[in-house]
């Protein structure tokens, strides 16, 4: 057979024509030109700053802060204390404002998400009134109300509200007695760890059985009773080691117990309501897109209503409502700087606020309270995004 | 420290300084504008603060219009626009360059004259920082404050003052920061707070604003040398200069006792005045050309705001709300007592 | 046989139709919701009648000055009537146009009205010409509202410095300014994040996330900060337009990704059948995709400019004199201060009316659409 093969040719591209050139050349162009302009904004910057005569490096951070900071509720902080160790305060802070009011928003939030789709007609109103109103008004707005308008109506710390001595309101903060570990509290955390052991073994064990026989086994009961059991055996062999710490007015403030500034409640209380309705709004979606195909064979088969919300509903809404849930998670983390407009010292009060007003030194500051921001965010996002892989659709 | 150092590096690789800057010449470029630029605080009765018909008023105020005049003669305290700061952003935007005078209460320290990139032009007040308590605390000595909450301005030396004091006298104390004057007393004011704590004259001033200031105290004990002044972006001499003499003609002035306005008229066209008036009103020699301003520069200082004393007496004298009276006090002349001492103008 | 008999109609039982039935079905229905209902009876009445004591009975609306809102007998015993509705008035100039010069108002009023009627007409349903009006909205209106504002002496407009503008003049101009800037900037950067060129793809997801990744106030201290150190020496740029600058950043990143979701949804048929009519990039972009993905993202859009309406309030963070700042500095001036309950109310009040018709607005889109979806 005599096959021709000259016949068609590819056409004879031109060099300059050729897709693949003209990428290179438009890439190249693209990064020429942003490079140019960084190096622009850098050269700006140095001669700014030294015709300003600002200095620049980090060797601030080891140097003598000179400034306290007034809520250190996890590591100290002093005047003689470096920036480094005010920055990991303001970070520690930020961290604890964050944790809380993302705990608080979620709880909060699936409250009123549910309550929405309630047959109620005035809860139903109640969480729609709620919704509407708060994810409306700018934030900022709302920690101003709380902490300026609210939390400025308090008694002052001697006609603190009172609740048993172990819970007290005033304009100093909200304080609270703490637990304390006495002779013998080690027994007790050993034994909550050997209970957890157990419990996790019963349910790998139960899961098992179910697997293969069918069967179930109540676990909830029997994880209460390992639980408690021993709790409550220890507690009356070293009687009951732990005792109350409680605050105690001494001077001008309470000493003892726990305490949380007003700025904390304020900032706390705005950030996770706020954050709440939008979750709710999320978490009503996220049922609703679940067809109510699902709900009618759930209850075809004879679950009961709770079975159906736990092991019908709830666990196919989750996939919907975990990619908006991250973002609103990131929002709350990222707001939490805005404590800067009350005085709650988080890391942008203390540090690219206090810092950054006594070394001048804007830049470095700056950069360092960005990445960690840029950090966190990331941290939530990987976090979030394991829990979405393992909450997802297992496709065979 | 480890990490600082690679901080450091990549910083050091993050600028790289390609060429120089040019010497800015502020005056001229004050001279095209047509227009004095001033930072000032956004209001401290007294030291810098709106009247009712939104005009700028007060005793750094007065720096600011005293220069305008000396720059534009007649009429050229008029000359000014001002630009409310806080106090936390009051140096990044002096030398950025958003104005070019910075008269804020501003406290002159070796670090913010020496690191920052700043040049303090003397002091136009001299002040300590006092403390502020409720009568019903039954607080007579700051020492007694061990455990009391304390608010503070932040981005200030009051708030470094405050630890340092604090420190000193082995006393605990919780400090809460606000960025913003008018939220340190409200903070105060509605209890949050035991102590407010400040500069004597701005205690004298935010008093006033309490909802009962005759409730309030301030305590006896002076813990800091407060000496507030006008600043100005470092490497620019002949502004700096015009800034620095200028104020001194205002306390020349004082020591001179010839007061503002008309009545300064009349001494200029009179031969029998001493060399040193003549010379400072510009009649003989060029003091003004030394500075790149007119003979008269000192003059129109003087006609249009008035000498030291008088603008003391207008905006924080015994006569005004913050009745702080002059005599004895470290604002008197060197004369009587005081601490304010001209160089010569020659 | 049988007589067939037609049994007369009979109502439903009572208790299940009318007010009744609709009581026992929403309010009552278990044993629990009607605890819930109890519940939220006794709130309301314990809230409601306060409130409206306070806020309409008692409420003081117009006097001379304070104390006709707060007075001392001669025991210096302070008495209080309700909500002070009067502090509102009396500073509402000063909330509506911050230190704008009073003989200039007219035109801050003047670009509003022009920008009202431009776009009513984008929403007359007949109006042919809609396209002029959307390239007037993005490009002359904001050449036009530049020089009304801040003025020109060659037209005979006294300058009016930035400085001064502040209110709500100034929260409006900044969320408008937000949506004229933000929305083209984001369209580029999706369409950078999904361009077949690797380096310009790597360059806009890193700029994309960079901002989506830090607080809206650090990108303000950043704007307020280091922009002027960003800037060769002499050159000044005005505190509102660093702050204006830093806002669309901002915003812009947070669009490309609901740009880049409209993106992604439009089927890949729509690509492909404009490259087989022989369009080119540019014009299959903006002919055939982007009218389409911003239609369908018109809610998401919606949803992001009410987001950063409602953060410009943070430029008051670093002193810019917006309707929050406005109310604040009010309420530090010694003769109207301790009212501010009224302040913030008034303050959620603008705000949440503009704002929730918005997202009613971005609602009834979203229904529009998913309707025509499923056609």
């Amino acid at each position: 057979m005599n096959v021709r093969t000259d016949i068609i040719k590819p056409p004879k591209q031109d060099i300059f024509q050729s897709g693949k050139f003209r990428s290179i050349v438009v890439q190249s162009i693209v990064m020429f030109l942003v490079v140019a302009f960084l190096g622009w904004i850098v050269s700006n910057t140095a001669t700014n700053m030294k015709a300003n005569g600002i200095s620049h490096g980090f060797g601030f951070l080891s140097e003598t802060s000179m400034f306290d900071i007034g809520y250190l509720p996890f590591i100290d902080h002093t005047a003689a204390h470096t920036y480094i160790n005010a920055f990991f305060v303001g970070l520690l802070n930020t961290i604890l404002v964050a944790v809380l009011g993302i705990f608080l928003a979620t709880i909060i939030g699936f409250l009123v998400g549910v309550g929405r789709l309630s047959d109620n007609w005035l809860v139903s109103r109640f969480c729609g009134f709620y919704i509407e109103a708060l994810r409306n008004i700018p934030l900022l707005l709302q920690i101003f109300f709380w902490y300026h308008a609210v939390l400025r109506i308090l008694p002052r710390a001697k006609n603190s509200i009172n609740f048993n001595d172990h819970f007290l309101l005033n304009l100093k903060g909200l304080f609270l007695s703490r637990p304390v570990p006495e002779n013998g509290f080690n027994y007790l955390l050993l034994a909550g760890l050997f209970s957890i052991i157990v419990i996790i073994i019963i349910y790998l064990w139960s899961k098992k059985r179910q697997n293969l026989t069918g069967k179930q086994f109540p676990i909830l009961y029997f994880s209460l009773a390992i639980l408690i059991i021993p709790f409550v055996i220890i507690s009356f062999i070293y009687n009951f080691p732990i005792t109350l710490e409680q605050p105690v007015l001494k001077g001008f403030n309470f000493k003892g117990g726990i305490r949380l500034i007003p700025e904390l409640v304020a900032l706390l209380l705005a950030l996770s309501l706020y954050t709440a309705a939008f979750i709710a709004e999320n978490v009503r979606s996220g049922i609703l897109a679940i067809s109510k195909g699902q709900k009618e064979a759930a209850s075809a088969v004879g679950l009961t209503q709770g079975q159906i919300l736990r092991l019908i509903i709830i666990p196919q809404a989750m996939r919907v409502i975990i990619p908006p849930l991250t973002s609103q998670y990131l929002n709350l983390t990222k707001n939490s700087s805005l404590a800067v407009a009350i005085a709650y010292p988080d890391l942008v009060h203390v540090f690219a606020g206090t810092a950054l007003m006594q070394t001048g030194q804007a830049v470095e500051i700056l950069f360092m309270t960005m990445s960690v921001y840029l950090s966190l965010s990331l941290t939530i996002s990987l976090l979030m995004n394991w829990y979405n892989s393992v909450m997802a659709l297992k496709d065979r | 420290m480890k990490l600082s150092n690679v901080l450091r590096l990549f910083t050091s690789i993050l600028i790289l300084s390609f060429g120089t800057s040019a010497i800015a010449d502020t005056l001229s470029d004050t001279q095209a504008r047509g227009h004095v630029r001033c930072g000032v605080s956004q209001g401290l009765p007294g030291f810098s603060n709106p009247d009712a018909d939104g005009n700028w008023v007060g005793i750094d105020v007065d720096v600011c219009r005293a220069v305008a005049a000396a720059i534009f003669g007649k009429g050229g305290d008029e000359k000014v626009e001002y630009f409310p700061v806080s106090a936390k952003e009051r140096f990044t935007k002096l030398t950025a360059g958003e104005y070019d005078i910075l008269s804020r209460n501003t406290t002159w320290t070796l670090s913010r004259d020496a690191k920052i990139g700043l040049t303090f032009n003397g002091v136009n007040f001299y002040d300590g920082q006092g403390f502020m308590v409720p009568k019903a605390l039954g607080v007579t000595s700051a020492l007694e404050l061990d455990g009391a909450s304390v608010c503070v301005n932040t981005g200030t030396t009051t708030e470094l003052n405050l630890a340092d004091y604090f420190r000193a006298n082995g006393m605990s104390y919780e400090p809460v920061v606000f960025e913003k004057a008018d939220e340190v007393i409200a903070a105060y004011d509605s209890g949050r707070c035991d102590v407010h704590t400040t500069d004597k004259s701005g205690l004298a001033a935010q008093r006033t604003k309490l909802a009962q200031p005759d409730e309030h105290m301030v305590l006896g004990e002076t813990i800091s040398k407060e000496p507030l002044g006008p600043v100005t972006r470092e490497g620019d001499e002949p502004w700096s200069d015009i800034v620095f003499w200028v104020l001194n003609a205002l306390i020349t002035w004082d020591e001179l006792g010839l007061a503002g306005g008309d009545a300064v008229k009349s001494i200029v066209g009179d031969t029998s005045s001493t060399p040193e008036v003549k010379r400072i009103l510009g009649v003989e020699g060029d003091t003004g050309g030394h500075l790149g301003l007119e003979k008269d520069w000192a003059y129109w200082a003087l006609f249009e705001v008035g000498n030291y004393g008088e603008m003391y007496e207008r905006h924080v004298g015994a006569n005004t709300p913050l009745a702080l009276a002059r005599a004895g006090s470290p604002n008197a002349g060197w004369k009587d007592g005081g601490l304010l001492y001209a160089p010569p103008i020659r | 046989m049988e007589k067939k008999q037609i049994i007369e109609k009979r109502k439903p039982p009572i208790a299940s139709i009318g007010t009744i039935g609709w009581i026992k079905g929403n309010l009552f229905s278990t044993w629990y919701n009607s605890l819930f209902t109890l519940l939220g009876i006794y709130i309301l009445y314990s809230i409601i009648p306060p409130i409206v004591q306070w806020g309409i009975i008692d409420a003081v609306w117009s006097g001379e000055d304070r104390t006709v809102c707060e007075w001392y007998d001669e025991n210096k015993v302070k008495y209080r009537a309700g909500a002070c509705w009067l502090y509102i008035k009396v500073w509402f100039n000063f909330f509506s146009y911050g230190f704008y010069p009073d003989a200039e108002q007219w035109r801050v009023n003047l670009t509003f009205i022009i920008l009202a009627i431009s776009i009513a007409l984008f929403f007359i349903p007949n109006f042919k010409k809609k396209h002029y009006i959307g390239i007037f909205l993005f490009v002359g209106y904001p050449i036009i509202a530049f020089f009304l504002l801040s003025g020109n002496e060659t037209l005979g407009l006294h300058h009016i410095p930035t400085h001064k503008w502040g209110g709500a003049f100034l929260t409006l101009l900044l969320g408008g300014i937000g949506i004229v800037f933000a929305l083209p900037l984001g369209i580029v950067l999706a369409l950078g994040r999904r361009s077949q060129l690797p380096v310009v793809r790597a360059l806009c997801i890193m700029f994309i996330e960079f901002w989506r990744g830090i607080p809206l106030i650090t990108v303000l201290f950043f704007a307020s900060v280091m922009f002027p150190l960003f800037v060769p020496q002499g050159v000044d740029i005005d505190t509102l337009l660093r702050c204006i600058v830093g806002l669309t950043i901002f915003g812009g990143a947070y669009m490309a990704e609901v740009v880049r979701g409209g993106l992604q949804a439009l089927p890949k048929g729509q690509y492909e059948a404009a490259q087989a009519v022989g369009l080119g990039y540019w014009r299959m972009m903006g002919l055939i995709i982007m009218p389409q993905a911003l239609r369908i993202v018109i809610p998401g859009i919606v949803n992001t400019f009410i987001g950063l309406f409602k953060d410009t309030t943070l430029v008051a963070i670093i002193s810019l004199m917006d309707l929050l700042l406005a109310v604040f500095t009010s309420q530090a001036n010694p003769d109207w201060m301790g009212f501010p309950f009224e302040g913030y109310i008034f303050i959620a009040m603008c705000y949440w009316i503009f704002c929730f018709s918005l997202s009613r607005y971005s609602l009834r889109v979203e229904n529009k659409l998913m309707v025509a979806h499923q056609r």
